[in-house]
């Protein structure tokens, strides 16, 4: 614990990078996963969070505010479940309204230049049903295609979303679990120790963390 | 005729009154002409219930007269007395004077004494500030110029009651027995003058500074009827003090209340004095009913029928003339002149008293009676007249006038009321590049609006020529925001009748009034505290820890069900619920409500959508299996 606080202060002069994690669940007093894994990331130095649904109920969203809180971030999250095979409604009304013409994207777009973006998303389906022969046909990766276009109009990298499957059915001890890898992705980012080759081609981000999903 | 006891007389009269005045009422023929009705009735001629006894009973009921002069006293704050002084003393002293003379010459062509023809001018030229206050409310004219200008010449001949009734006396031939009461004759002349002058300067003295302590001093022991005895007993004292001294008691009860018109007692003396009053003087009308006396105005029933068209149609030129010249414009000037054609109550009020001092002739006074309570009986059906007959032709010519430029700023919305809801709504529309036309009838406000370039018309929202002056002809949607329930539904039966085209988007009060609104057909109807009172909740819910889009959907769900129940219980709105009292009433519904509020699925189970607990039973099932 010790060596641990001793590296965050070390990288905090050196690399330490500032997260911004959009969290939109409407529901999110019923959702058992989502509780856990923010518990662990809203009190984090240098880690903004940000719940979209508690801010906004009204979806009457502040666009010069978030687009001052994506200014001042390294690395967006969009931290939501997997409704429908994306997120739900105040995230796309959040990106159809902040993401600008001429502010994020256009010839003079550029003030998200370099900054990063992933989905950390809830599923309730399986791992084995995001496959090509699962009922889900579509890959994780393929699905949120949008995003990764999103990113790169932007010219934002995309990195590989953190998944959490089978979010319905999953025991106490196991969504424990998820939070700390929750928690050890988000501190690795904000700190660097992850290889960008690695976070640009891995499928998932829960590989870089030695906790891949396997067939 | 028998003698007849005292509570059979008492039956005879407040039964006669409540049936008379119901019936009046019904009719649209105003309270007083419905006391009057119920005197004829009861009278020696009808039923023959009250005979010779009625005369007895008028002096008591001429108290009546003595507390209303101290109610217009009380009613006359200097301020308003000041703001209207142009009107009072201008259009209002100038239709009494002129009206006055050319009655009075007319009287003494006729042959009658310069004294009776004083007399007769001056009392015909007044009119009925009942039936002329009660009528353009009920049209809602008394905020236009013809409202204004006619409550000024109201307001002065209501003063000008006064330097008649000190004129009488000194005017008369003969001294009425009733004077002999006076204590003061054994003085001379001059001596005479300085009590009376005494007694006045005391009455203000005594109002200015004595009434004010007393009246503290009775209202600490907390008992009403202890200020009402006082109250009573101050303008009984003032009237016998008059008596006493010889001059009238309505003068000093008048002068009385003027000087306590500024207290702080004002309005607890108007309402305790107020039901006297209205007894009163309503047993005063009953016995001027049963006086009548119809032989005569059988014999003359052609002159009497002249003398009320007559009359009416020259006092209606006078005011006509007149209002050119004070600024009363167009239609205005008609509804001004129509509305103060008749002759009033004064008239019952100084004829009686002319009579005491054999100004007038007897005979001739039950003649005039007749015509007086005659041309009171027309006046609604003189405004009917006017409504229908005359302004339709005359508004016609106004807009052919006003058309040419103004139609390029129609708007496609109105706004009745600009007050405390209204001006929201009105800033919204206008901060999104909507302009509306606002109808408001506080003149203040009406100026400031101007100042910002809104397009407002001052005046009652709902006249129907405000209306149409308005454009709301080619307006689209009109917003009714006015201040009471009651203004609401006249408007949205207004534009129900003339202006169907139009949207309705009503401001209401509260359920009761939504029920009125909604059974006057209103489709758009928003409850002024509902809004507000669920943010409130909302934010309630917030601070406890609840999630806000949770709240604010709840608070959502909550107005749709609201709104629902609101849908349904109208159905269950009966009318006999008008004799339930309202309080009761309102328990039953908030306990509907409630009950509703727990029943409702709507609130209990929204958002299966996003309810996990059935898919992930279902997805543990497939896991097992």
């Amino acid at each position: 614990m010790k060596s641990a606080q001793n590296t965050t202060q070390f990288c905090y002069f050196r690399t330490m990078a500032s997260v911004l994690i959009l969290f939109a669940h409407p529901v999110f007093e019923k959702s058992r996963v989502n509780k856990a894994l923010i518990q662990k990331i809203s009190n984090l130095e240098k880690v903004t969070f940000h719940d979209l649904y508690e801010a906004y109920p009204d979806f009457d969203i502040d666009v010069e505010r978030e687009q001052e809180l994506l200014l001042k971030h390294d690395i967006i999250v969009f931290h939501h479940p997997f409704y429908w095979y994306s997120t739900p409604p105040i995230l796309k009304q959040w990106m159809d309204l902040v993401l600008e013409y001429g502010w994020a994207y256009g010839t003079k777009g550029t003030q998200l230049r370099n900054k990063k973006l992933f989905n950390a998303i809830t599923a309730g389906g399986g791992f084995t049903a995001y496959q090509t022969e699962g009922h889900n046909r579509y890959t994780i990766k393929e699905l949120l295609i949008p995003f990764d276009q999103t990113a790169f109009l932007c010219k934002m990298t995309y990195y590989p979303p953190f998944v959490v499957h089978n979010a319905h059915l999953l025991k106490p001890n196991e969504m424990e679990a998820f939070a700390d890898d929750y928690l050890k992705i988000i501190t690795g980012l904000r700190d660097g120790v992850f290889n960008e080759d690695d976070l640009v081609k891995a499928d998932y981000m829960n590989n870089l963390i030695g906790k891949p999903y396997t067939l | 005729m028998e003698i007849k006891s005292f509570l059979f007389q008492a039956v005879v009269y407040l039964a006669s009154a409540i049936i008379g005045v119901n019936i009046a009422k019904r009719l649209g023929l105003g309270v007083v002409l419905g006391y009057l009705l119920a005197g004829i009735v009861i009278g020696p001629f009808v039923l023959g219930f009250v005979g010779e006894e009625g005369k007895d009973l008028m002096h008591v009921a001429e108290f009546g007269v003595v507390m209303m002069l101290f109610v217009i006293g009380l009613e006359l704050e200097p301020n308003l007395l000041w703001r209207m002084r142009k009107l009072i003393l201008g259009l209002g002293a100038l239709q009494v004077l002129i009206t006055s003379l050319l009655i009075g010459s007319i009287a003494y062509s006729f042959g009658q004494t310069w004294q009776a023809s004083i007399a007769i001018g001056s009392i015909l030229a007044l009119s009925s500030t009942a039936i002329v206050m009660q009528t353009l409310s009920e049209k809602s004219l008394l905020k236009t110029t013809a409202g204004k200008s006619a409550f000024a010449v109201l307001l002065a001949q209501d003063i000008a009651v006064i330097p008649l009734l000190a004129l009488f006396p000194l005017i008369a031939t003969t001294i009425p027995e009733m004077e002999t009461g006076s204590l003061i004759h054994d003085f001379n002349g001059w001596q005479q003058t300085l009590i009376v002058l005494a007694a006045i300067a005391g009455i203000i003295v005594f109002g200015r500074y004595v009434i004010g302590p007393i009246f503290r001093w009775v209202s600490k022991t907390r008992q009403r009827e202890l200020f009402m005895a006082t109250a009573l007993l101050m303008v009984f004292a003032i009237a016998e003090l008059m008596v006493i001294v010889g001059l009238s008691p309505a003068l000093g009860t008048f002068l009385a209340g003027v000087v306590l018109a500024n207290s702080e007692y004002r309005h607890e003396l108007e309402s305790d004095i107020d039901p006297f009053k209205g007894l009163l003087l309503g047993l005063f009308f009953i016995t001027v009913g049963a006086t009548i006396d119809f032989k005569i105005i059988g014999s003359n029933i052609f002159t009497v029928i002249s003398l009320v068209f007559g009359l009416m149609l020259l006092k209606a030129i006078v005011l006509f003339v007149l209002a050119r010249f004070f600024g009363v414009k167009s239609d205005q000037k008609i509804i001004f002149a129509v509305s103060l054609s008749q002759m009033g109550e004064f008239a019952f009020v100084l004829f009686s008293f002319a009579g005491q001092y054999a100004i007038i002739d007897q005979a001739l006074i039950n003649l005039l009676i007749s015509v007086v309570a005659i041309s009171m009986a027309l006046t609604p059906l003189v405004f009917l007249v006017n409504e229908r007959v005359i302004l339709p032709r005359f508004f016609t010519k106004e807009k052919q006038d006003r058309a040419a430029d103004d139609i390029d700023e129609q708007h496609k919305v109105i706004i009745a009321g600009f007050g405390r809801y209204g001006n929201i709504v009105g800033r919204f529309l206008r901060a999104n590049g909507v302009s509306a036309t606002v109808l408001d009838n506080d003149s203040d406000r009406v100026d400031l609006l101007r100042k910002f370039g809104y397009k407002v018309y001052y005046g009652d929202a709902s006249r129907f020529d405000l209306m149409k002056a308005a454009g709301a002809e080619n307006a689209e949607i009109i917003i009714i925001a006015m201040d009471t329930p009651q203004q609401c539904l006249e408007m949205v039966s207004l534009v129900k009748k003339y202006f169907p085209h139009l949207k309705i988007l009503s401001r209401a009060y509260d359920r009761n009034d939504s029920y009125d609104l909604m059974e006057a057909g209103v489709d758009h109807i928003y409850r002024e505290t509902v809004d507000s009172s669920l943010r409130l909740g909302t934010d309630a819910l917030k601070m406890l820890g609840f999630r806000a889009y949770k709240t604010h959907r709840a608070a959502r769900t909550f107005l749709k069900h609201d709104e629902k129940s609101l849908l349904d219980l109208i159905k269950l709105r009966n009318d006999s619920s008008s004799y339930i009292s309202v309080a009761k009433e309102k328990i039953t519904e908030l306990e509907d409500l409630i009950l509703r509020d727990l029943k409702d699925e709507q609130i209990l189970e929204r958002d299966m959508g996003w309810d996990s607990k059935a898919l992930r039973k279902a997805m543990a099932k497939e896991a097992n299996d």
